[in-house]
């Protein structure tokens, strides 16, 4: 059986086990919050799709959720607060605020979180009802099941692949002394789109 | 309403420095010059038949082209008596200074630099005259009205590819 087979089956594993398990963080701004705060609640409950748990540090969270206005001067802490996130992470706009800046044309707001930030899925709505929440996480749900978060993409180009594999891929993890996974400090990375991944990993002996 | 307010301030500075007086929909309003603007300030508060002890708001607007560009624009409420009256002082483009409220009002504080953060009106003897909104990198203030609206300075660097 070819190791093609083995990784497309433990890749599907995985990616099933990461879309029934994100922690959130939510980078609540402004009014947008008040609805958001209904996905949690009882009655519309994102629990059922298995985002429990809403974590409060960045470093515990795969889902980035920008719920509000990002003005320019909270940028720099979005910015931050994403590269603070382990990979594969995947991000949410909730709002119209967080997608374009929304009715705001002015000097103050950022138009949109995706101009310091990847984004994945946009939620349009001023605020966005709570169902569209759960929809927009439906569909975020498919696409890290297909590999297709940005984060996912970005490790497959860097590493060749996006899961732990090390451990079916003896030609690449043989010089490494038989480290079962990539070394911590490539995913912990500073800044996404860098080649921070690859060079821990060939980098060295 | 606030008449004997009006009637108050013209009787204690007889000297010009009540330029104007108004009442419009039931508010009171004063145009005071500049020099002025602490002593009226104080007068208001102090004074037995207004006792303006309730600082409300205070802000500017850019009159631009008209000059004086600027008007320093002071609401003040009296707890006790239940009136309230508007100040305007005018300010000059080319030196944007007045003295400030600070010691007469502590709520001022804050005002006052919001004022001098969105429309560069520096307020001398405030405490600690510095933006209170925008970042300490923004260049410019950007109420004035020859800010372009939708100029952003950015504190990190874009994305490539986004607009
Ligand atoms: S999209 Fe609307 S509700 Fe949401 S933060 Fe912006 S203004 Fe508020």
């Amino acid at each position: 059986m070819p190791l093609s087979f083995y990784s497309t089956k433990l890749a599907d594993a995985v990616n099933w086990a990461r879309k029934y398990s994100l922690f959130q963080y939510p980078f609540v701004t402004a009014c947008c919050g008040m609805e958001f705060m209904a996905v949690w609640a009882p009655k519309y409950d994102i629990a059922r799709f298995g985002a429990e748990f809403p974590r409060f540090s960045p470093r515990q969270s795969d889902l980035l959720i920008v719920v509000g206005t990002i003005t320019e001067r909270q940028a720099p802490v979005l910015r931050r607060i994403y590269d603070q996130m382990c990979e594969p992470k995947w991000v949410m706009a909730f709002g119209v605020c967080a997608s374009t800046g929304g009715f705001y044309q002015n000097y103050s707001v950022m138009p949109g979180a995706d101009q310091v930030i990847p984004v994945d899925v946009y939620v349009p709505g001023c605020p966005p009802r709570p169902e569209q929440a759960l929809d927009a996480l439906i569909l975020l749900q498919e696409r890290i099941q297909r590999g297709e978060g940005h984060s996912q993409v970005v490790l497959k180009q860097e590493r060749g692949f996006d899961v732990p594999l090390a451990a079916i891929r003896p030609t690449k993890m043989g010089t490494q002394g038989g480290v079962p996974n990539p070394p911590a400090e490539g995913r912990g990375g500073q800044s996404p789109p860098g080649p921070h991944a690859t060079a821990t990993r060939t980098g060295g002996k | 309403m606030a008449q004997v307010v009006l009637d108050k301030l013209r009787d204690r500075f007889p000297g010009g420095e009540i330029l104007e007086t108004g009442s419009q929909h039931g508010n009171e309003w004063a145009r005071v010059a500049p020099a002025a603007w602490r002593q009226v300030a104080e007068f208001l508060r102090d004074d037995a038949a207004t006792r303006m002890d309730m600082f409300v708001d205070l802000t500017c607007v850019d009159r631009s082209p008209r000059e004086p560009r600027f008007d320093v624009v002071l609401h003040v409420y009296s707890v006790e008596k239940k009136h309230r009256v508007r100040l305007l002082a005018g300010v000059e483009e080319r030196q944007p200074v007045i003295a400030t409220l600070v010691p007469v009002w502590p709520g001022a504080n804050w005002f006052e630099r919001e004022a001098f953060d969105m429309y560069g009106v520096r307020f001398e003897g405030h405490p600690d005259l510095r933006r209170i909104l925008m970042y300490p990198e923004f260049q410019g203030h950007p109420l004035r009205k020859d800010y372009p609206k939708e100029k952003r300075q950015p504190l990190v660097r874009r994305l490539p590819g986004s607009v």
